[in-house]
């Protein structure tokens, strides 16, 4: 899927996630991750937050993610919304 | 030969006033307090605290340092601390209970010697088994008479019980009280007496009562509390102790005041009575004396105005000293005569080994309180936790810090399903007969982690800033230095 837009999704409550996505001039996935949990679960949501643009074929993107404790299928499920915004492109359910 | 000539009457008249200093200062200076000696504080006055601070300050500005500060607690208010550390004035700490920007900075390290963190049972027995030998205890009093009987029942700053300061006066080499009421003497009945007390200074606050509470005592509006407190409520129904002349401590949090007021509702259905609350007393446990459900109360340290209130009014309601509450080597302790305790934790593992003291992130921010020394005396002790804390799963495979032993929990209530030690089958069988919901501590291991995922290691150097003291002064664990 390719990146057109600006999105987000999620909000700064605890134990959610507000993710910004942006179009990046790379051919890669640019990630910033602050994570009130960053001690203990920070690198198993940046490995989260891959796999799961991976899964959906998402390349030239930049990802900021600001993490106040939420569940990896909060995170997964902000991040598709995210994503899918940014796309303009409806989701195809059966894939996600 | 030379007669001995005793002291003329003027000379008697001058005495009568002879403990009153103008300054702290001229306080300290007859106390000789010297480099490399420990002085002593209580914490009654929790977040609300003025003495503490003051004093260090003056000692600061006096020269004097390489102090070993032993706090019966230390809460938010004492972050000034940090300062005097860095400046040598304080080297080494003993306390219950350590948080804020200064558990913080231990944790990274700033402390060459590791703090000593003592259960409220544990400081006693470290000053009777003379390891912890107080030079100059500083209490700070609500109320006092010009010869030093002091109290707390009364007074603008209405405290409530000193037994923390009660303990330390009977070991300290010298004591001196700061006060901001001056009552006639004699001021009766006194919970520190003229016989402990060598200085007393007036001083224009000793504490703020209104910030002894601070959040302790709130009553929860959060469903997963409520949940909680329904719960340990019917544990301790159906837990066969549960019947006439039964006793109680339940302590601060959330769900334990919530429990509290669970339970005085099945005790009012059931028509029964407890013969006595212990504990930290909170104003649900004074409504409970007032109604009629609890015979007495046993107060080491009162958790809010209407404890402190009850205190100075209610003959039932009666203040203990920390030796009286939880010294192990005392010759007697009100805790070994309870029956049933819940207490709250940060963390558990699968052998029920309780955390209070180290957050998820391995930082200093609680206190060990009376938590080890009721769950070890009382005939039932209850955990308190949620499953998870947000994303932090509380049931671990290991704690991070041990307070308390596994050995001597017997329940654990989660929102996810009662736990029991494997060792209490008689309880086990009664709970399920009761039709709560018992599980496994490993599936709820399991199920917490499912839910968060396993978190990483928290990464630590050798150093130890830290050393936990289990009630009979043995070292139960070590915390270490964070990695930077």
């Amino acid at each position: 899927m390719k990146i057109i837009n600006s999105a987000h999704a999620g909000t700064l409550e605890s134990s959610d996630i507000y993710i910004q996505i942006n179009p990046f001039k790379e051919d890669k996935i640019e990630l910033e991750l602050e994570s009130s949990v960053e001690e203990l679960y920070g690198d198993a949501i940046k490995e989260l937050i891959i796999k799961t643009l991976e899964d959906m074929n998402v390349s030239f993107v930049h990802v900021k993610a600001q993490d106040k404790g939420a569940m990896d299928l909060v995170i997964k499920a902000r991040l598709q919304a995210a994503v899918l915004r940014a796309c303009e492109s409806d989701p195809v359910w059966e894939e996600l | 030969m030379s007669r001995y000539v005793p002291k003329c009457k003027a000379e008697k008249a001058d005495e009568r006033k002879s403990k009153i200093c103008e300054t702290i200062e001229e306080a300290i200076e007859r106390s000789g307090l010297k480099d490399g000696m420990t002085i002593s504080f209580h914490h009654a006055f929790r977040g609300g605290d003025k003495v503490l601070n003051m004093v260090m300050n003056i000692i600061a500005g006096l020269g004097i340092k390489d102090l070993t500060v032993a706090s019966s607690s230390l809460a938010s208010v004492h972050d000034e601390i940090l300062e005097h550390i860095k400046s040598g004035v304080v080297t080494q700490i003993y306390t219950s209970g350590l948080r804020s920007k200064l558990g913080e900075a231990i944790s990274h390290g700033i402390m060459e010697k590791p703090v000593q963190v003592h259960s409220h049972g544990g400081r006693v027995h470290l000053l009777q088994s003379g390891e912890l030998k107080i030079d100059v205890a500083f209490i700070g009093v609500p109320c006092i008479d010009e010869y030093g009987n002091a109290t707390g029942s009364k007074g603008r700053s209405q405290c409530g019980s000193l037994g923390y300061a009660m303990s330390d006066v009977d070991y300290a080499k010298y004591v001196i009280a700061l006060s901001e009421t001056l009552e006639p003497y004699p001021n009766a009945p006194a919970s520190i007496s003229q016989d402990k007390v060598d200085s007393i200074v007036l001083v224009d606050a000793v504490g703020d009562p209104s910030k002894i509470g601070e959040g302790a005592t709130r009553m929860t509006t959060n469903p997963k509390e409520l949940l909680l407190a329904r719960r340990t409520a019917r544990v301790i129904e159906n837990s066969g102790y549960f019947k006439n002349g039964y006793s109680l401590q339940t302590g601060t949090g959330g769900s334990s005041l919530a429990t509290t007021i669970f339970l005085s509702e099945i005790m009012e259905k059931k028509n029964i009575k407890a013969s006595f609350g212990l504990g930290g007393i909170t104003g649900t446990f004074v409504y409970m004396l007032k109604r009629g459900q609890i015979d007495k109360l046993l107060d080491v340290q009162s958790f809010d105005e209407f404890a402190a209130k009850s205190l100075g009014e209610n003959p039932n309601h009666i203040e203990i000293s920390a030796n009286e509450y939880a010294n192990p080597s005392s010759k007697g302790t009100a805790i070994s005569q309870l029956d049933v305790c819940v207490l709250s934790a940060l963390e558990v593992d699968v052998n029920f080994n309780v955390n209070v003291i180290t957050g998820s992130k391995g930082i200093l921010r609680g206190a060990s309180g009376g938590h080890c020394d009721t769950a070890a005396e009382s005939k039932l002790s209850i955990i308190v936790a949620p499953l998870t804390r947000g994303r932090i799963p509380t049931i671990r495979s290991r704690v991070h810090t041990i307070i308390t032993p596994g050995d001597t929990v017997d329940v654990l209530v989660t929102d996810q399903g009662i736990a029991v030690h494997p060792r209490n089958v008689e309880l086990k069988k009664r709970l399920k007969k009761a039709g709560l919901t018992i599980v496994d501590i490993e599936d709820l291991h399991k199920r917490a982690i499912e839910l968060c995922g396993q978190p990483q290691k928290i990464k630590h150097t050798d150093k130890v800033v830290a050393q936990i003291r289990y009630r009979d002064g043995s070292i139960i664990d070590e915390v270490y230095q964070l990695a930077e």
